[in-house]
């Protein structure tokens, strides 16, 4: 019976005809496991949409409600937290993925002739995934959301000419409010997902009318005029079906990156929502998620003059880039070993945006607004002159940008040996005038706070050195 | 003399050509209905911030303004937070909250007198002049008057730096 409706099946829908043929077309034999990361990312995908679709059963997109029903979804719905969990390292999961994937396409020259489609489609899926994670990111709805709402409209407002009017389209009115987390709700559910359908079908489609690209040969550069030839030789005699003899690598692989997901949403859960998105409370440190942390870093670090420039010409630069590759590259050496200034593009690029990342979770640059009382080992036993001076430090804010043994800012230097390099008159000055980023404080400070404040910095000395003055 | 169409390329060319008639006739509505944040500006308004003699001369505090046109499910968005100083017997300045950097959130410090951005490390002296970092310019203001004993500021856009 089984084996009739089986029958009946396979011939109303022709799956042995038409589709068993494409999952099953010939691939190089020689793929191997750097090949996995594009699948994992359409499973990463695959699993974002489910895990979306079942919190937007739940979630309510206004701004009144928006925070509330995710504090339940995660609080008091049945796995709601495990879901939640899925849906935030699913999200890092699948940007890990497509960027490695992109990395390995591009290291193994997998985007020349034929495939300048392929890497187009899947270009446009990396801005597509980027964008999915920034408007994910806002739906949290918490000051971290708002004030990076804020800050994409301040960076869209940047746009020579058209600026303002970005801004509007941005914040869907004059300012963020009601219409602008519906507008990210309509974005991050319908919009980017239905494009990225389209692309993943046209990208897949290209995979099955392009082949898979074989491993690339020292030696054996892509030649226009011959490589389809050349390919289909090379599958003549060295392919295997995709199903099962390859798949089974993208089975295996997607899994354990599933198992990690899930593991890491158990065990660890979706990430504290903090509080919730309130224009009127300014007492926020907003900080965008790990995969934008080293673009808010490197907003920090940028020489302000470029910054203008920056923030247009960047992602301008390297959407140009990576969509004009496929022309300005097109054919040539494919493997590694013959393209060293690929190798090392991309670790750089690795390398810079890593660094970038660690800097923007330490962020030196901005002020510690709690930096609280300076340690007992530090104020204890001083002259009361000098302990007037470290109240003054405390009051006027310094304590809020310099470190001292440990304890306070990091956006100026550390002042725990200050005494030791500096001479008073020259402390006196650098207070008074202030600098690039520290404030001129001589309008500021007391004749006396200014003694007490400088004899205090004066003392801080390495145990047993002294200084003459 | 030109060749004449064929049935079938006359067929072609009506299918896409209506198809394509249907598709600008509805991206209208669409387009206008996502682009009406630009269609309809949000009205400049006085807006009451609070009675004059609830500002200390000298002081800067932080207040909430009403956004002039919020939609009923704007929430905590429906208001928005400015600081006033006020500087004389009739005079104030009053800056939005916003860093002039990329829009964070500048917090006051009283007894420093300065404004401190935790974003990226603006500072801002009281008068909303720029003491350090990266900010390219003084602290937005806004429009201010005095009447009837209320202070009163203009609404204004979302500033941009």
């Amino acid at each position: 019976m089984l084996r009739r409706v089986a029958a009946w099946l396979d011939d109303r829908l022709g799956f042995s005809s038409s589709i068993l043929p494409l999952i099953r077309h010939p691939v190089p034999r020689d793929v191997n496991w750097w090949y996995v990361f594009g699948s994992a990312t359409l499973v990463a995908f695959a699993v974002q949409v489910l895990t979306g679709v079942a919190l937007a059963f739940t979630y309510v997109p206004a701004p009144n409600s928006a925070y509330e029903s995710l504090r339940w979804i995660t609080q008091d719905a049945v796995l709601g937290s495990v879901v939640r969990g899925i849906h935030y390292f699913g999200a890092s999961a699948m940007v890990i993925l497509i960027v490695v994937h992109a990395a390995r396409v591009f290291l193994m020259g997998a985007f020349k002739y034929p495939r300048e489609l392929s890497w187009l489609t899947g270009t446009l899926l990396l801005f597509l995934t980027l964008g999915m994670a920034f408007t994910g990111q806002l739906l949290r709805w918490n000051q971290d959301a708002y004030w990076a709402m804020v800050v994409a409209a301040e960076m869209a407002g940047r746009v020579p000419f058209v600026g303002p009017v970005l801004t509007q389209l941005v914040v869907a009115g004059q300012t963020v409010g009601g219409a602008t987390l519906t507008r990210f709700y309509a974005t991050h559910v319908f919009l980017f997902p239905a494009l990225m359908f389209i692309l993943i079908a046209v990208h897949l489609y290209l995979v099955i009318r392009h082949g898979i690209s074989e491993p690339p040969r020292a030696g054996e550069p892509v030649d226009r005029a011959t490589y389809r030839e050349r390919y289909h030789a090379y599958l003549a005699k060295r392919s295997v079906p995709f199903w099962p003899d390859a798949a089974w690598r993208d089975v295996v692989f997607a899994l354990a990156v599933g198992a990690g997901v899930l593991l890491l949403a158990v065990v660890v859960g979706p990430p504290d929502l903090g509080k919730q998105a309130d224009p009127t409370l300014i007492e926020a440190d907003p900080r965008p998620d790990w995969y934008f942390l080293w673009y808010f870093a490197l907003l920090a670090l940028l020489p302000p003059p470029l910054e203008n420039l920056f923030i247009v010409g960047f992602p301008l630069l390297v959407g140009v880039l990576l969509l004009a590759l496929p022309f300005l590259a097109g054919d040539g050496e494919r493997h590694p070993a013959r393209r060293p200034w690929a190798v090392a593009a991309v670790a750089l690029a690795f390398l810079t945006i890593g660094v970038l990342i660690h800097v923007g979770y330490e962020a030196p640059w901005s002020p510690v607004l709690d930096a609280g009382p300076l340690p007992p080992s530090v104020v204890e036993g001083l002259s009361p002159t000098a302990a007037r001076g470290a109240r003054v430090f405390e009051e006027k804010g310094c304590h809020n940008c310099h470190r001292i043994a440990g304890s306070g800012g990091r956006r100026g230097p550390d002042l725990t040996t200050i005494g030791d390099r500096l001479s008073r008159s020259q402390l006196t000055a650098r207070i008074m005038n202030g600098g690039a980023i520290m404030p001129a404080y001589a309008g500021n400070l007391t004749p006396a706070d200014l003694e007490a404040v400088v004899d205090f910095l004066a003392q801080r000395r390495p145990p047993g050195a002294t200084r003459a003055e | 003399m030109a060749e004449p169409i064929g049935r079938r390329r006359f067929l072609e060319c009506l299918s896409l050509g209506l198809s394509g008639l249907a598709a600008a006739v509805v991206s209208v509505p669409i387009l206008s209905y996502l682009l009406s944040p630009l269609l309809r500006p949000a009205p400049r308004l006085w807006l009451d911030v609070g009675a004059v003699d609830t500002f200390a001369i000298g002081q800067t505090v932080l207040r909430t303004i009403p956004e002039v046109s919020p939609l009923p499910w704007a929430g905590q968005t429906a208001e928005t937070a400015i600081w006033v100083r006020r500087t004389g017997a009739q005079e104030f300045t009053v800056f939005a909250v916003n860093c002039t950097h990329l829009g964070c959130p500048v917090n006051w410090r009283p007894e420093a007198g300065l404004f401190l951005c935790p974003c990226h490390g603006g500072v801002y002296y009281a008068d909303g002049r720029v003491a350090g970092g990266p900010p390219p310019r003084p602290l937005f203001r806004y429009e201010t008057r005095v009447e009837g004993g209320q202070l009163q500021v203009r609404s204004q856009p979302l500033p941009i730096g």
